[in-house]
C-alpha cells in the first residue's frame, strides 16, 4: 500500500508571515484536467489592506539597503530556489498540465531571471542616474530612486516564471511589493513565499495575496498608500477601470502584457522616481 | 523723494511690434478660430494687450490633422541632424528677438523684467540649443539603439512661465522627432503667438508646431483628441489627474507636471545670508506662482526668531510694483481669479490662528497685486501648510532634528521640490537622500538648466522635462527591453515557456 502524503495549507503571505485570509474564504485549487489539487486562500479587502501596511512598513528598511546588499539578498532567493527545483517543477506540472520539460525549463527561467535581476541592484543606478553639466555653479546630479508601494497583478500563465518576471524587476531598486498570483495555479507563488520567508528577503518587502485579481485589484488600485501599479496580469480584468482609479492618486501604471514580461532594465526604472540634486560651489 | 529712493526706470516697450489680434498658428499660417475670441490683458494695469482666437474642436482637430500629416511627410523623414538645425536654428532667433520677449511675456504675464530678461528667455534660448544637439544624438540617450519618435504631441501649458514653458515642451518633442499641437494658458497667449513669428522666420516646415489658443475647453479637446500619441500636460493637480483619467486605457503616453508644497529646510548652521536669499527666492521669485516654490519654511527652532527677523528686514526691502520697472523685485498676481484665491487662502491662514505679516507696499491703483506675506505659528494642519497657494505667501514651521525636518517635509501629497541649508556637507546629503522630492536644491533654490532633469515624486506627477531623463517622455522606450545581444539576457518568453505543451 502506497504511503499517505502529507498535503500543504496554502495560505497568504503578508508582512512575513503566513495567515488565512481573514475573511475565512477558501477556493478550489484544480489540475488542468479539473481534478482536486488544494484550497488556496481567497484574500479579501482587508488582506490587501493588511499587505499595503506591511509593504509600507518594510519600505525604509528594503529601500535604505545598499545595493549590494539587496542584490545578495536577491541572489540568495536564487540559490534557494535551485534547491527546490523538483518542488516547483511538480507543482507547475499538476496545475499547468504542461510536460515535465516545460515545466523544468519554465523554473530554470525563473531562477535566471532572478540572477539577472540580482546582479541588476548595485548598477541601475549608473545606468539610469546622470551627472549633468548645468550653465552655473553647481553641483548636480539625477539619481533614481524606488517609487515605494507598487501593486502588482501577476500573468495568469506560467505561474512561476510569470511571478517572478514582475516582482524581481520591482524589488531591485527597493520598492517593497503586494502581487496578487495567478488565480488558476497560485501554487508557485506560496511555494515562491516560504522560499522568501527562509531567505533574507525582510517580511513586508514581498507580500502574496491568492485568490481573484477582479474582487482585490481595485482596492489596491484606489488606495492611497500604493504610489505604482504593475496591471501586467490585468489584460482580462476590466483594467482600464483600474487604470482610472490609480489617477485619484497620480499612481505610476504599467498596463497589461501578453504572456511573460521580458527581462528589462526598463522595468527597473519604471519603478523609480528621478531625483536631481543641485548643490552650489558658490560659498567660498 | 531723497536721494536714496529709487527712481522709476521702466523698461520701453516701443521694441515691441504687436497686432491688434492673433489668430491660431496651424499649418505655418495665422489662422482664425472658430470660437469666441478673448482678450489678454496686462495683469498690472487691467488693459488690454491684444484679441486672441479659441480654437472650438474643430479647429482642434485642424491642428491634429497638420501635426499628423507633416509627422507622416516631413518632420519623421528628416535626418537628425537636420531636426538639430531647425532647433539651432529657433535658439538663436528666439537670443535676436530676447528684449522684445522679454517684454512682451511681462506685460501679458505680470513677472518683472528682471526675471524675463535675465531667466525666463534666456533660458528659452538654453533649452533649444541644448535640445538642437541631442536630435541626430538619440542613441546616446540611454533607451537603446535608434529610439523611436512618438508622433504627435499634444501640449498643454500653464500661465506662470508661459514661454518657458513652451520651450520645456516643444524643443524636446521636436528633437525626437515629435509634432506638436501646443496650447498656451489663456491669460498669457502672447508670447506663444510671437514665437509662431519665429517658426515662421526659422522657416520650419508647416505643420510641425502648431499654436491654438483657449481656455480648458480647447485644452480639454487637445489631450483627448483620438489622434494623439503623447500628452505633456503642465499645471494643475486636479487637472492632471482629469487628464490621466481621461488618457487611460488610450495607450496616449503621458508626463504630468504638476503641483508642489515645497519645503525649505534651514539648519542652524546654514550660511545665512544666502539662506534669508534663498528664502527670499523661493517664495517671491516670480510672485510665488511657480510650481516648485519653497512655500514652507522648516526652520530649526533655535534660529526660528533670528531668521524671521532678518526675513522680514528683508523683505522690507523688496520692491512692489509696475513690472516693466527694471528695479521691481514682485511684479503682478497673473490674474484677478488667482488673486482672489490667493487672498482667499491667506485669509483662512489667519482665520485657522497663524501669525500674519507683510511689509508695507504702496500699490499701482489697477492691476492685481498681493504683498509678500509671511505666516508664523503655523501648525502642519493648517491648510497653509498643506495647500498649495501659488502666489507670495510662505508658512514658517519648526523643527528640532534632522529626523522631524524630513517627516515635516514628506508630509505632504506632493512632491515636486525640496531645499537644504547647511553648512555641513554630510547633513545635507544624508537629508537630501530622505527627501521624496524631484529637485532638492542644496544651499541654493529656484534654479533651472535644460541639462538637468524636472519632475515631480507622488501627486506632483510623472516624467522628466529636463537633460537626457527629458528626452524619454518623447520617445518609445520599449527599447529598453533590448539593450545589448538578446543572448545575454535570460529567456522568460521562448515558446515552451510561456505556452507549455498540454501532457
Amino acid at each position: 500500500m502506497s504511503r499517505i502524503t502529507v498535503p500543504k495549507t496554502f495560505k497568504l503571505y503578508i508582512g512575513g508571515k503566513f495567515p488565512r485570509s481573514e475573511s475565512g474564504r477558501v477556493y478550489e485549487v484544480v489540475t488542468a484536467k479539473g481534478a482536486f489539487l488544494a484550497n488556496a486562500a481567497q484574500a479579501s479587502r482587508k488582506d490587501a489592506r493588511d499587505a499595503v501596511v506591511a509593504a509600507r512598513s518594510a519600505l525604509s528598511g528594503w529601500a535604505g539597503a545598499t545595493g549590494y546588499n539587496r542584490g545578495q539578498v536577491m541572489y540568495r532567493i536564487a540559490e534557494l530556489l535551485e534547491g527546490r527545483r523538483a518542488q516547483f517543477i511538480d507543482e507547475i506540472r499538476s496545475s499547468e498540465g504542461v510536460s515535465a520539460s516545460a515545466a523544468e525549463a519554465q523554473v530554470d527561467a525563473a531562477i535566471d531571471v532572478w540572477v539577472w535581476y540580482a546582479g541588476w541592484a548595485d548598477k541601475y543606478v549608473q545606468v539610469a542616474g546622470n551627472g549633468n553639466p548645468v550653465s552655473g555653479p553647481y553641483f548636480n546630479i539625477s539619481t533614481p530612486e524606488p517609487t515605494g508601494v507598487v501593486a502588482i497583478i501577476a500573468p495568469q500563465q506560467s505561474s512561476l516564471l510569470g511571478f517572478v518576471s514582475v516582482v524581481a524587476p520591482a524589488l531591485v531598486s527597493g520598492n517593497t511589493v503586494v502581487v496578487i498570483s495567478s488565480q488558476s495555479s497560485p501554487l508557485s507563488a506560496i511555494s515562491l513565499s516560504e522560499v522568501l520567508a527562509t531567505s533574507d528577503v525582510p517580511g513586508g518587502v514581498v507580500n502574496v495575496l491568492t485568490g481573484s485579481a477582479a474582487e482585490v485589484a481595485p482596492w489596491l488600485a484606489s488606495h492611497a498608500d500604493v504610489n505604482a501599479i504593475d496591471l501586467a496580469g490585468a489584460g482580462e480584468l476590466d483594467w482600464v477601470d483600474l487604470q482610472i482609479a490609480a489617477a485619484d492618486t497620480l499612481k505610476r501604471v504599467l498596463p497589461p502584457e501578453d504572456g511573460v514580461s521580458a527581462a528589462s532594465v526598463e522595468r527597473i526604472i519604471f519603478f523609480t522616481e528621478t531625483k536631481t540634486v543641485w548643490h552650489t560651489k558658490g560659498l567660498i | 523723494m531723497t536721494f536714496l529712493d529709487y527712481a522709476p526706470a521702466p523698461e520701453s516697450t516701443a521694441v515691441l511690434s504687436l497686432r491688434a489680434s492673433y489668430g491660431l498658428f496651424i499649418n505655418g499660417e495665422f489662422v482664425d478660430g472658430r470660437g469666441d475670441g478673448f482678450t489678454s490683458i496686462s495683469p498690472a494695469t487691467e488693459k488690454p494687450i491684444a484679441q486672441f482666437s479659441t480654437a472650438n474642436d474643430a479647429d482642434v482637430d485642424t491642428a491634429v490633422i497638420a501635426a499628423r500629416r507633416a509627422y507622416d511627410r516631413t518632420w519623421s523623414k528628416l535626418s537628425g541632424s537636420d531636426r538639430g538645425k531647425y532647433l539651432f536654428r529657433i535658439a538663436r532667433l528666439v537670443q535676436e528677438r530676447a528684449r522684445e520677449l522679454a517684454v512682451a511675456e511681462t506685460l501679458d504675464n505680470g513677472k518683472p523684467i528682471k526675471e524675463t530678461r535675465d531667466v525666463d528667455i534666456p533660458l528659452v534660448a538654453a533649452w533649444f540649443f541644448y535640445y538642437a544637439g541631442w536630435a541626430d544624438k538619440l542613441d546616446y540617450a540611454g533607451l537603446g539603439p535608434a529610439p523611436r519618435s512618438l508622433g504627435v504631441a499634444a501640449q498643454v501649458i500653464p500661465w506662470n512661465f508661459p514661454l518657458l514653458m513652451l520651450a520645456w515642451k516643444i524643443a524636446p518633442a521636436l528633437a525626437a522627432g515629435n509634432t506638436v499641437v501646443i496650447k498656451p494658458a489663456e491669460t498669457t497667449p502672447l508670447t506663444a503667438m510671437i514665437f509662431a513669428e519665429i517658426l515662421q522666420q526659422a522657416d520650419l516646415p508647416p505643420g510641425v508646431v502648431n499654436i491654438i489658443t483657449g481656455a480648458g475647453a480647447t485644452g480639454s479637446a487637445l489631450v483627448n483628441h483620438g489622434d494623439v500619441n503623447k500628452v505633456a500636460f503642465t499645471g494643475s493637480t486636479g487637472v492632471g489627474r482629469a487628464i490621466a483619467k481621461s488618457t487611460a486605457g488610450t495607450g496616449k503616453k503621458l508626463t504630468l507636471e504638476l503641483g508642489g508644497k515645497g519645503a525649505n529646510i534651514v539648519f542652524d548652521d546654514a550660511p545665512m545670508d544666502q539662506a534669508i536669499e534663498g528664502i527670499v527666492t523661493g517664495i517671491f521669485f516670480n510672485q510665488g506662482q511657480v510650481c516648485c516654490a519653497g512655500s514652507r519654511l522648516l526652520v530649526q527652532e533655535n534660529i526660528h526668531d533670528e531668521v524671521i527677523e532678518r526675513l522680514k528686514k528683508r523683505m522690507s526691502t523688496l520692491r512692489v510694483g509696475d513690472p516693466l520697472d527694471k528695479n521691481t523685485d514682485v511684479g503682478a498676481i497673473n490674474s484677478r481669479a488667482q488673486l482672489d484665491r490667493i487672498t482667499a487662502l491667506a485669509g483662512v491662514g489667519v482665520e485657522e490662528g497663524a501669525e500674519r505679516w507683510s511689509p508695507e507696499c504702496e500699490f499701482p491703483t489697477a492691476g492685481f497685486w498681493f504683498a509678500p506675506t509671511i505666516f508664523t505659528g503655523v501648525a502642519t494642519s493648517h491648510r497653509i501648510a498643506r495647500d498649495e497657494i501659488f502666489g507670495p505667501v510662505l508658512s514658517v514651521l519648526t523643527f528640532r532634528t534632522p529626523a522631524e525636518a524630513i517627516a515635516k517635509a514628506n508630509n505632504t501629497p506632493y512632491g515636486l521640490s525640496a531645499g537644504v541649508w547647511s553648512d555641513k556637507g554630510s547633513r545635507i546629503l544624508a537629508v537630501a537622500d530622505k527627501l521624496r522630492a524631484g529637485v532638492v536644491w542644496a544651499n541654493t533654490f529656484n534654479k533651472f538648466d535644460p541639462a538637468s532633469p524636472f519632475g515631480g515624486y507622488k501627486e506632483s506627477g510623472y516624467g522628466r522635462e529636463g537633460g537626457r531623463h527629458g528626452l524619454a517622455a518623447y520617445l518609445e522606450t520599449s527599447g529598453w527591453a533590448a539593450p545589448g545581444r538578446q543572448a545575454d539576457r535570460p529567456k522568460t518568453s521562448s515558446k515552451a515557456i510561456s505556452k507549455g505543451s498540454q501532457e
